[in-house]
């Protein structure tokens, strides 16, 4: 396969398909961060280097409100999301049979491709029905929350449930075995060793959450415009430098916090692997 | 403990496992209960929204009862104004042609990339892995408005394609309406759902391609077969689980878009998200908002069985 002049065309063929997917994929990220250091308020006309765009941040008190906001609501769903996640994932994967398991399955993968128009409209009707009989909940931060909870779960179920499949169940009767009630089974076996998806899941809802527009859009009431919202509404007015400089310290930290997260991952699945081989050998 | 107890627990062997939490039920009913409370009932109050008839302030109850007379009051003319406006029906097949289109090019690009992926260097893997998940975690809105920028007049790609002359293919195409002008056009609007989903076809793909046996391509090879034809016969049917689950990923969403319309497409590029949207937000017509909701689930649903469907077999194989 790897020899003879065929595969060797095939191979740089190969490279150059990858080098070209990246530059798309990355092409226009790129191009935000050159720009956010654009001298020149117009879009597109290069004028020199300058950091006033993320000086201005600073005071930006509507972006800064929002961000302040969105964090809070990113934590929250990340939380919630990854326990609600982690009992869904548990039961689609150990309890085969139930009553409503195809439903549950189908609800669980459901928000993963609906479209979030629909969802959004339909808790957000739901939710003034509820509020015109009991005069609560006020549409706010909690509502915002809660949409997000949804496509969290899903997600956050996803990610634990490919963990929980590839687990060797033998781990856990062996602990059964010798004298683990159930509940030590789970906090001293299943949970470690789920534990790295977990946090996968935690990042992925966290980050979903702080992106989301659409649901954001419907479940938010008057003061609790979140990040997304506020850059949504300066995108769509045109191109905006502040949104660039914004972008850009967003893509940073992220890409941070991407590498490093999966580092820590990688270092702890080896550890993790390491133990269980030296376990093997006693 | 108690040995009739004990005797009990070994005769239903696996109810240990359904003892954590103090059982079993707490942990299917939590996430269970959340789901029907949070995604099926409000859908089911869509559905009735959609057949009400609107008040000033509330809706009419679909059920009345009055001097002894039961009746039920179902409006339909949202569905027959649906299906007769052709606003409307023009603006579900659009949604689903900019959907298909839109598949069709990250099949296009993800598939040799996925399959180029999974056939490089195995310590080079998870790298490039990374690097097709690293924009999938910057923020999606950031992105697309991006492509504001290098598409409007003056922006890199748009530079480039009117340089290479690449506009009057466009045009000729019917995806531009005049040369030069990039933004806000069909074109445009594919492009960057093609951006935006493009992650989402690569990586089951990629998942499914990298779990090939080589050693099938060995023995076609064997048998006789170029590389060309063993790619065809073997690997493409091999992969078709892959080929499905990653269409399906793109293709849903995709149709129900709004984000990106709203920020890349034009005025003659209307999706039914964007309808949506505004019959609520500008029209605050909720019945209408409730039927086109309606429809659009009812024109995804056969891809949705089709997608869970997949899923469910992928997950009793494992």
């Amino acid at each position: 396969m790897s020899s003879g002049n065929q595969s060797n065309t095939a191979r740089w063929f190969g490279r150059g398909w990858l080098a070209l997917g990246f530059a798309f994929l990355y092409l226009p990220i790129l191009a935000l961060v050159i720009y956010s250091f654009n001298d020149s308020p117009l879009p597109n006309v290069w004028r020199g280097f300058t950091l006033k765009w993320y000086a201005s941040l600073a005071s930006d008190t509507e972006l800064l409100a929002g961000l302040w906001l969105s964090l809070k609501i990113a934590f929250m769903t990340a939380c919630a999301s990854v326990v609600l996640g982690m009992l869904a994932a548990y039961a689609l994967v150990k309890y085969k049979l139930f009553t409503g398991r195809t439903l549950f399955g189908g609800m669980v993968n459901a928000p993963l491709v609906m479209p979030e128009v629909v969802v959004g409209l339909s808790l957000l009707l739901m939710l003034v029905s509820v509020q015109r009989a009991l005069g609560f909940p006020e549409r706010g931060m909690m509502t915002i929350w809660l949409g997000h909870l949804l496509l969290g779960v899903a997600y956050a179920t996803v990610v634990i449930q490919a963990r929980l499949q590839d687990m060797n169940p033998q781990l856990e009767e062996a602990a059964m075995d010798l004298g683990a009630r159930p509940h030590q089974v789970f906090w001293l076996v299943t949970l470690p060793l789920i534990a790295q998806s977990m946090v996968s899941a935690w990042l992925l809802t966290f980050t979903l959450s702080l992106d989301d527009v659409v649901l954001s859009a419907f479940l938010s009431g008057p003061g609790s415009t979140t990040m997304p919202l506020v850059i949504f509404s300066r995108a769509r007015l045109g191109l905006n430098p502040s949104v660039n400089a914004v972008a850009t310290v967003i893509i940073v930290i992220v890409a941070i916090g991407v590498v490093l997260a999966s580092y820590l991952i990688a270092r702890g699945e080896r550890q993790r692997q390491q133990e269980l081989a030296a376990a093997g050998r006693h | 403990m108690n040995p009739s107890l004990a005797l009990e627990s070994a005769e239903r062997k696996p109810s240990w496992l359904g003892r954590l939490f103090s059982g079993r039920h707490l942990v299917i009913a939590l996430p269970f209960g959340f789901l029907l409370l949070f995604f099926l009932l409000p859908f089911l109050i869509v559905a009735k929204i959609s057949v009400s008839e609107m008040e000033i302030v509330s809706f009419k109850d679909l059920l009345t009862y009055q001097d002894g007379v039961l009746s039920i009051s179902l409006k339909f003319s949202n569905y027959l104004f649906l299906l007769q406006d052709s606003l409307y029906v023009r603006t579900y097949l659009a949604s689903l042609q900019y959907a298909a289109a839109t598949t069709v090019l990250c099949l296009f690009i993800g598939y040799p990339f996925a399959y180029f992926m999974a056939r490089a260097k195995s310590s080079l893997q998870p790298a490039l892995l990374m690097l097709v998940m690293l924009p999938f975690w910057t923020s999606f809105l950031i992105r697309v408005y991006a492509w504001r920028g290098l598409l409007t007049e003056g922006g890199w790609v748009a530079d480039a394609i009117v340089g290479l002359g690449l506009d009057q293919l466009l045009l000729a195409m019917g995806l531009i309406s005049s040369p030069g002008k990039l933004m806000h056009t069909p074109f445009s609007l594919v492009l960057g759902m093609t951006y935006t989903y493009l992650p989402f076809m690569i990586l089951p793909l990629y998942g499914n391609l990298a779990k090939m046996d080589l050693r099938l391509l060995e023995a076609a090879s064997d048998l006789g077969a170029t590389p060309w034809v063993a790619f065809w016969k073997v690997t493409v049917p091999l992969s078709k689980a892959g080929i499905i689950a990653g269409s399906m990923l793109v293709f849903i969403p995709c149709v129900g878009e709004y984000v990106i319309p709203e920020l890349l497409g034009g005025p003659e590029t209307l999706m039914i998200g964007r309808v949506l949207w505004d019959e609520f937000f500008s029209n605050n017509d909720w019945p209408m908002a409730s039927s086109v909701a309606v429809v659009m689930v009812l024109l995804i649903l056969l891809p949705l069985a089709l997608f869970n469907k997949y899923q469910a077999q992928a997950q009793e194989r494992r």
